[in-house]
């Protein structure tokens, strides 16, 4: 037997033997994650209206976002985040706590390499393809957008 | 030394391991081996102020231990072989300097135990050196930094990744010197490579070469699984340990009975670390508590130890390279 079905056998043969993680549960621990953030942030944004009901839309939703980041945040650097993350997956990562908790991770994590090639340079370390990734696809939506707008 | 075969070797000299350490953290103190290891490390920074600095503080308070337990001065320690999994061997050079031991650097992943070991009574083979001191270790946080995320980064692990073991375990080796367990055989290891390219599982990249280890040693010392009272593989973990018994059983060896795994066995279900340990401090930290002090109980006569060690680079896997395995073996004998 040649290498390369020796290892094409032993692949198929490990991946059949790997166990695979339940997607329903996961899918429902996303699901409940997920939603228990938004409906905190509803939560926030219905307090607020209550004190400032001439509140518009766009700054209500800052500060939702203000909020659920100091959270996040807070958490983190508690060590909490990682275990709501480790339950939730997707569920916490979607929402900008996801985005938030990658950053001060990666903060508190590289502060021990000095503030700039440690905090500087490494802060955006796991957010950083996202945010490429956020610039990427506005950048063909926007082309999109031309294009139908000249009809 | 005498050859037997292409890849294993006959040791001639009496070499006894005379003292062994083990030092392991929180989470290995709670697992099902607490009662054999020396020293369990509440505060995995060991009052450090980095990760990367309580590494080398569980190696320095481990080979001191290890020197003591020995009965001897640190000027009478010939040679110290040994690595860890940090970059340029970070934490065993450090403590080299502070203990100005003559130093040999090793690097074969998590598989550094039997290959110090190997090292190690070749030294002692050759002449010349007496006390050769080897040993090994990882951190769980300072390889997560290294190899992952960041330990705050909220993600989800896969189901049939493993866990890095904190712990250092150090043996000390002597030709002149005597104790229950010897030193018989060692079988160096090819490094091999199935292909497997997913960087979680390192049970399956390493089975492969456990088992051209093992499955060579048998050939070439014309024995078999029942010669044996304890095959031990380093940190295979639940997934790479079924795996392995599978490839063993193809080649006619059904090692079902008197195998375990070092990684597999320092975790209870219960503590939340997948498939099992892994990491240099895996099979180092397991040998040289309960192999041990079962060898010199004259619980086990004969044991196999086959350390594993998965070499991958971060760069080469991020480039879609597959994971390179290997594995040492040595084989001991007690009383």
């Amino acid at each position: 037997m040649d290498k390369q079905t020796r290892n094409e056998k032993y692949i198929e043969y490990v991946e059949a033997k790997t166990p695979k993680a339940g997607w329903f549960t996961s899918l429902f621990h996303a699901f409940v994650m997920g939603a228990t953030i938004c409906c905190l942030g509803q939560m926030f944004s219905d307090i607020i209206r209550s004190f400032y009901p001439m509140m518009d839309l766009l700054t209500l939703g800052s500060w939702i976002n203000i909020i659920i980041i100091t959270l996040t945040i807070l958490l983190t650097a508690f060590g909490c985040f990682d275990r709501l993350a480790k339950y939730g997956g997707a569920g916490t990562f979607i929402p900008i706590s996801g985005f938030a908790n990658s950053i001060a991770s990666c903060a508190i994590e590289f502060k021990k390499e000095g503030l700039v090639f440690g905090i500087g340079a490494k802060m955006f370390y796991v957010a950083g393809p996202v945010l490429v990734n956020g610039v990427a696809y506005s950048l063909v939506v926007g082309i999109v957008y031309f294009i139908i707008s000249l009809f | 030394m005498k050859k037997i075969g292409l890849q294993t070797y006959e040791i001639e000299k009496n070499i006894s391991v005379i003292a062994t350490t083990s030092l392991v953290g929180n989470k290995e103190g709670q697992g099902p081996l607490a009662d054999y290891f020396d020293f369990i490390e509440k505060d995995d920074k060991m009052g450090e102020k980095t990760f990367e600095k309580a590494e080398r503080t569980m190696f320095l308070k481990a080979l001191s231990d290890v020197i003591k337990k020995a009965g001897l001065k640190k000027e009478q320690v010939d040679l110290y072989v040994g690595g860890d999994l940090m970059n340029q061997l970070v934490s065993s050079n450090y403590v080299a300097s502070e203990l100005q031991i003559p130093f040999l650097g090793l690097y074969n992943a998590c598989a550094t135990m039997t290959e110090s070991l190997i090292v190690g009574a070749s030294m002692l083979e050759a002449g010349g050196a007496k006390n050769v001191m080897c040993a090994t270790g990882s951190h769980f946080s300072t390889a997560e930094r290294q190899y992952r995320y960041p330990l705050e980064f909220g993600n989800q692990r896969q189901s049939y990744a493993q866990w890095t073991v904190t712990g250092v375990g150090a043996t000390m080796l002597s030709s002149t010197h005597s104790s229950n367990v010897k030193i018989k055989k060692v079988t160096i290891g090819k490094v091999t490579d199935f292909g497997i390219t997913d960087i979680a599982n390192m049970g399956a990249a390493m089975a492969p070469a456990a088992m051209e280890t093992l499955s060579t040693f048998f050939e070439e010392t014309k024995t078999n699984q029942k010669d044996y009272d304890l095959i031990a593989t380093g940190d295979l973990g639940k997934l790479g340990s079924d795996i392995f018994k599978d490839l063993m059983k193809q080649k006619g060896y059904d090692i079902e009975t008197n195998y375990i795994d070092c990684g597999h066995m320092i975790y209870t279900i219960d503590q939340d670390t997948l498939q099992g340990g892994s990491g240099a401090g895996c099979s180092a930290s397991v040998f040289n508590s309960y192999i041990i002090k079962k060898l010199s109980s004259g619980e086990f006569k004969k044991v196999l130890l086959i350390s594993t060690g998965a070499l991958m680079s971060t760069t080469t896997n991020q480039q879609g390279d597959s994971i390179p395995g290997i594995a040492h073996l040595v084989m001991l004998e007690g009383k």
